[in-house]
């Protein structure tokens, strides 16, 4: 019996076999089951893409029609104002563009066994993970104009949350003033110019900067929502910062997601961001209860990190890196594109479908791509 | 940064050795230069000790196919 399997494992995908592993009884005989893995090859090789299929024009309509169908929208968190995420098609462009700056970055923070039941503790952590600045410690900030000095009132029930004390404060905004005097007072701060002759607008300068210092949790984290995801507890976050909280010993590292494709780049690889690509085309897909099939997507997600970046579907990305001038041209900016190539001397090969369609010839893919060789008989 | 290799988005990559490169290339009838690209900084290949011209095999864990080889050829990093 595995030697049959066996056989067929060169001509099957491995998942196929699988599927008729786990639905084929287990005392079937050996010719029912040779007939059928034969006529499963059978099904399989006519679904295979032929050589010279336009694979790339089938996937595009494929994603393009439902694409048609989608609203624009943004999806809210129930339960927290602000928080809000693109879905969508300005979702579905965003990723496809490639675009670096994304409009609204989130991670998924799985975190490890013990961590990931009590609610307290979970909201804790999260909390812990949450960007500080000292405006958000602070009921209120003052200039005190009779002494040119800056009087900080720190919110008491805030530093007990975040478990910092007054003084490890002061110590941090001593780092970030140098040349300047620094009382504590309870929970209030003090700070004064050391030099005698500090003016109004210097003290002002002083207020405006004392409210972005950092003071803990994770940079680029805005917001954090504790969830609950199947049967454990996860944190949602607003912003991103993959690699610092993939350092945090709490967080499960294996399954940290963050919807910055940019950003799994970076810090986990390329095939990790095509695996992105993937994902989040599908979720967009998905939430909106289309069906597109995978296989279309993964073709846009390996188009899209061929060259070992993340490049968009736009004259900036992969048109870009298109070996035809005339190809380029046709997209968008063509006269930009031509004179471009006039002045270094560029030759086309004429390889490609557009070119060829512009110059009225057989485009190479289907039955236009072999050529023929006959004997002619000679006469 | 094990982190890296054990996240769920990467799979494993694997260098391929001389011979195997060549028979590859045969294979499919290609040069090194149509295969796709992996920079050589790219943080899932820094355990590999691999410089340029080297071609990494990926086994993807593909949700239609099941496990799947893919190839990229190494390139110098930006």
């Amino acid at each position: 019996m595995e030697d049959l399997y066996a056989e067929y494992e060169e001509k099957l995908p491995q998942k196929l076999i699988e599927e008729i592993k786990t639905h084929v009884p287990s005392k079937i005989s050996k010719t029912k089951l040779k007939a059928i893995l034969e006529k499963v090859y059978l099904e399989y090789i006519t679904g295979i893409a032929e050589p010279g299929e336009c694979v790339g024009l089938v996937g595009a309509e494929s994603i393009g029609e439902p694409g048609t169908q989608m609203t624009l929208n943004t999806f809210h968190f129930a339960g927290v104002s602000e928080m809000n995420v693109t879905t969508g098609l300005p979702r579905l462009i965003e990723i496809l563009d490639g675009r670096a700056e994304i409009s609204t970055k989130m991670m998924e923070i799985y975190l490890k066994k013990p961590y990931n039941q009590q609610p307290e503790q979970v909201k804790k952590l999260a909390e812990s993970l949450k960007e500080t600045l000292l405006k958000d410690i602070t009921t209120s900030m003052s200039i005190n104009l009779a002494e040119t000095k800056l009087v900080i009132e720190l919110d008491e029930k805030k530093l007990t949350d975040i478990n910092v004390k007054p003084v490890q404060i002061a110590k941090v905004l001593e780092k970030n003033f140098k040349g300047y005097a620094l009382k504590v007072d309870e929970a209030s701060l003090i700070i004064k110019s050391k030099s005698k002759e500090e003016d109004i607008s210097g003290i002002y300068k002083l207020k405006q900067k004392a409210k972005s210092v950092y003071i803990g949790g994770v940079k680029g984290i805005k917001q954090v929502l504790p969830v609950k995801r199947g049967d454990e507890l996860i944190i949602i976050t607003a912003g991103t910062n993959l690699k610092e909280i993939l350092q945090l010993d709490f967080v499960d590292q294996n399954r940290v997601m963050s919807n910055d494709i940019f950003e799994i780049q970076e810090v986990l690889g390329i095939e990790a961001a095509r695996q992105a690509v993937i994902k989040e085309v599908f979720k967009v897909i998905d939430a909106q209860g289309l069906n597109v099939d995978m296989r279309h997507i993964m073709l846009v997600a390996d188009t899209m990190t061929m060259s070992g970046t993340v490049l968009g579907i736009n004259r900036y990305g992969i048109v870009k890196e298109k070996p035809s001038v005339l190809a380029r041209a046709s997209f968008e900016t063509p006269i930009k594109h031509i004179i471009q190539a006039s002045i270094t001397g560029e030759k086309d090969d004429l390889k490609s479908v557009i070119e060829n369609v512009m110059l009225n010839q057989y485009v190479p893919i289907g039955t236009g791509l072999p050529g023929l060789i006959t004997k002619i008989k000679k006469a | 940064m094990s982190y890296v290799k054990n996240h769920n988005l990467v799979p494993k990559h694997a260098k391929l050795s001389e011979k195997d490169k060549k028979q590859l290339l045969e294979q499919y009838h290609i040069t090194i230069a149509d295969l796709p690209k992996i920079f050589t900084d790219d943080p899932a290949i820094q355990e590999l000790d691999v410089k340029p011209g080297d071609v990494i095999k990926i086994s993807r864990n593909s949700t239609t196919a099941g496990e799947v080889f893919f190839y990229r050829a190494v390139i110098e990093g930006v």
